[in-house]
């Protein structure tokens, strides 16, 4: 048997090591992550927080390139609600664990820029108060239209319709998703890209063996033609075509 | 005592009969955040409940959606890719280095050692933390794991920064090691408290290192070996004594801590590049059958019990929850020792209400 | 890895037990519960000395179409009405010898449920045989302490029967929210 309190001596040694040594080396500091690098950018007011988009992204805040929070509408760049990507085919009301979206069709459809007329979401509501960030939705989307927003400042004063995110407010352009998770739109951006390219080796490969198809149909056709012929030059009543040819080119020599 | 007591780890009421100091009968009462997670799983589709499962014990998602992910994988057979395999076990492992790190601050913080200890284990949990945020994109209610794979492969660099982690934690434990494991107070108060009999162990179905600390050797990544369990050398501490005392419960977290960085460091040098998810189609929904999927998960056996009717939604979806049914013993490890015990023999337990009530 | 636990024997000796080949599960009259339980415990063939998981699964009248074979060899689509019952259901494992698991059922009628209780075999059963007996109504004999366990004492109803129908929320007052819950009741989201 030891020292009685030597236990605690050696556990105390601990407590000062960690404590000289949080000055030295940042592994050993509690909540450097939370922490704002310096007094003048810590807001005065609640309202004084970030606001505009993307602009919360500091480096000293704690949202991460991955870090996902509430759902967003993606557009593409134009006009918003010209170059929306969601057609409204509510897949993701549907899967929603906690039901939290709501989505009305549209009754007409809209032009798309290079691509046929849509459907669009005439409403789309989140009740951020419900959702709990799960990121099935942005699974289940076919579209690639809804992906994860790292906004954090939602706060407001109405806990009822303050909380319920209308379509404007979720409609964010694909840049600004470029900002916020650069690397995983990239990959969005590429898969799309390969599925476009897929897609339209495969029309052009559909077009390629409809071709194909025609000449063959045609090739068919002419041989078949070919072998009426044949068979009408047996004919007597009528005689055969090449030969009457044959004949006027004679002549006409 | 209770609902609201810092002890109590949660909304977590007990009944108490004291004779002075003396507890004489204990009583546990919960059920105050009951919101019949089975009832909602019943009436979703089987994907639908993977974020839910997440929720039941907010400390280890990713077992959690493990032991789910096992369960639906046995209604359907689906093959999971080889680096998916490799990824659950890395999260595995670095989930229950999470749970027991944490486990060991708030037991200390429950014998009186408030802050230090917890602070210092919540230092390192928010490391790996960070981790899980890069890989899943939430830090607790990660929601990574899917039926046959994972959801996303994690980004470049990450199993460098998570082999960093894994070589830096084991000098962190020696510091924790030295900080706890001799200091005399810890020493009286947990030596010979809350005695739990190997026999009384296995009749009540208590598991995990709880088990183990009781002098049983039951590990069900050795028993089942569920996943690719069987690839990695690992040992299984356990008591032994075949009564196990809150120091006991203390020391095999601790030392199962290490046995995980083992299985990290190997899980880490063996993973190689591939796809992460299975050929399972989009719409999950398997014939009518049965399945019983469960694994270790840190505080003990977390079973799932799927019923399958031929319809997207389970017909009926039950959860094991290890520290409900660890909790079946609070009332005979108490009787016969002080309040303040009561108190400290709960927190070796390990419970979390949000599992507890469901 | 655990293996197949042998059932024919278990038969032999208990002779009210029915073996379901469907679902691999041992079917156990009320009768010989008790005395099976703790035979399978013991006894050196088994010893399924660990209860891991005790639920319920409630089913209502149903018809299930099921294609057979009939006379002329040919699949036929037959309607049978499943019996409308609760069933509580015993995982079992070994510590000693790591086999598991091993299913058994006790089946019950809906109306007036009643089981034996395997508590006094595994004390593992003592709270999730209180959570069935809250949760799905099903009186266990001879448990030692049954009250509701996650529900408070003066509730009404178990939730999780399949025919049971939520009561008016006193504490309820409008949110956004209402109108996405009803259009998903509504049934205008077609599941």
């Amino acid at each position: 048997m030891n020292l009685l309190g030597a236990g605690i001596l050696k556990g105390m040694a601990v407590t000062l090591k960690n404590f000289i040594g949080s000055y030295f080396d940042k592994e050993r500091l509690n909540t450097l992550e939370y922490m704002w690098q310096n007094d003048k950018s810590l807001p005065k007011r609640a309202g004084d927080y970030p606001k505009e988009e993307g602009e919360q992204l500091r480096p000293t805040t704690t949202v991460t390139n991955y870090s996902r929070n509430f759902p967003m509408l993606l557009h593409d760049d134009g006009e918003p609600m010209d170059t929306i990507r969601c057609v409204a085919c509510q897949i993701c009301e549907r899967e929603c664990p906690p039901q939290c979206i709501y989505i009305e069709k549209s009754d007409d459809k809209k032009e798309r820029p290079g691509g046929k007329p849509q459907f669009y979401p005439a409403t789309f509501d989140i009740d951020v108060s419900v959702c709990m960030s799960c990121q099935i939705c942005v699974e289940v989307c076919p579209f690639d239209a809804i992906v994860m927003n790292s906004q954090f400042e939602l706060s407001t004063p109405d806990r009822f319709n303050g909380l319920l995110l209308k379509r404007g407010d979720l409609l964010k352009s694909n840049q600004y998703y470029h900002k916020i998770h650069p690397e995983e739109a990239a990959d969005r951006d590429k898969r799309i890209a390969d599925d476009k390219a897929a897609k339209e080796a495969k029309k052009k490969a559909a077009e390629a063996a409809k071709e194909a198809k025609k000449k063959a149909a045609e090739a068919k056709a002419k041989s078949e033609a070919e072998a009426n012929s044949k068979e009408e030059s047996k004919d007597p009543s009528e005689p055969p075509q090449t030969s009457t040819e044959h004949n006027k080119e004679e002549n006409t020599e | 005592m209770g609902p609201h007591h810092p002890s109590t780890h949660g909304v977590f009421r007990m009944d108490v009969k004291l004779d002075g100091e003396t507890v004489v009968d204990l009583k546990p009462v919960f059920g105050y955040l009951h919101r019949n997670h089975e009832k909602i799983a019943e009436n979703i589709s089987y994907l639908a409940s993977m974020p839910f499962t997440d929720r039941l014990d907010y400390f280890n998602s990713m077992t959690n959606n493990w032991a789910y992910a096992i369960a639906a994988e046995k209604l359907v057979e689906i093959e999971v890719p080889e680096r998916a395999e490799y990824l659950r076990v890395i999260m595995a492992e670095l989930t229950r280095l999470v749970n027991h790190i944490s486990l060991v601050g708030f037991f200390v913080n429950d014998l009186g050692a408030l802050g230090t200890p917890l602070l210092y284990a919540f230092r390192e949990r928010e490391k790996i933390l960070d981790l899980f945020e890069q890989a899943s994109g939430a830090r607790m209610m990660c929601n990574y794991l899917r039926f046959g794979g994972l959801r996303c492969d994690v980004p470049e660099g990450w199993l460098k920064r998570a082999r960093d982690l894994v070589d830096r934690f084991p000098k962190f434990l020696d510091e924790y090691e030295q900080l706890l494991c001799e200091n005399e107070i810890i020493l009286s108060r947990t030596q010979g408290v809350g005695t739990l009999s190997r026999d009384l162990a296995i009749s009540a179905g208590v598991t995990g290192p709880m088990l183990r600390a009781s002098g049983v050797n039951y590990d069900i990544r050795k028993v089942d070996q569920y996943g690719i369990y069987n690839r990695f050398k690992f040992r299984v501490p356990y008591s032994e004594n075949n009564v196990g005392d809150c120091y006991d419960r203390f020391m095999i977290r601790m030392l199962e801590m290490r046995e995980s960085i083992e299985i990290l460091k190997q899980a880490l040098d063996g993973i190689e590049e591939g796809p992460v998810m299975g050929n399972a189609g989009k719409v999950f929904k398997p014939k009518p059958a049965e399945a019983y999927g469960r694994i270790e998960s840190p505080k003990g056996e977390l079973g799932f019990y799927l019923v399958a009717d031929g319809t997207p939604k389970p017909y009926r979806f039950r959860v094991r929850p290890p520290s409900f049914i660890n909790l079946t013993v609070l009332r005979d490890m108490c009787i016969g020792q002080q309040v303040a015990d009561a108190v400290i023999i709960l927190g070796s337990i390990d419970i979390v209400l949000g599992e507890v009530d469901r | 890895m655990s293996q197949p636990i042998d059932h024919e024997a278990i038969i032999q000796r208990f002779s009210g037990s029915e073996w379901d080949d469907k679902f691999c599960a041992l079917i156990v009259p009320l009768s010989e519960a008790t005395a099976l339980a703790k035979w399978l415990r013991d006894d050196n063939d088994f010893l399924l000395d660990y209860c891991s998981n005790v639920t319920g699964i409630d089913y209502l009248d149903r018809e299930i179409k099921e294609k057979v074979e009939n006379e002329e060899g040919k699949m036929e689509t037959v309607t049978r009405i499943d019996p409308s019952r609760i069933e509580v259901v015993y995982h079992l494992y070994s510590m000693e010898k790591h086999t598991g698991p091993f299913t058994i059922k006790q089946l019950t009628e809906r109306n007036n449920p009643e089981v034996q209780s395997l508590t006094p075999i595994w004390r593992s059963c003592e709270l999730q045989e209180r959570e069935i007996f809250d949760l799905f109504g099903v009186n266990f004999i001879a448990h030692p302490d049954q009250r509701r366990i996650l529900m408070w004492d003066e509730f009404e109803g178990h939730p999780m029967r399949k025919d049971y129908v939520e009561p008016f929320d006193y504490e309820w007052e409008p949110t956004p929210h209402d109108e996405i819950l009803d259009k998903h009741q509504r049934g205008k989201v077609i599941v």
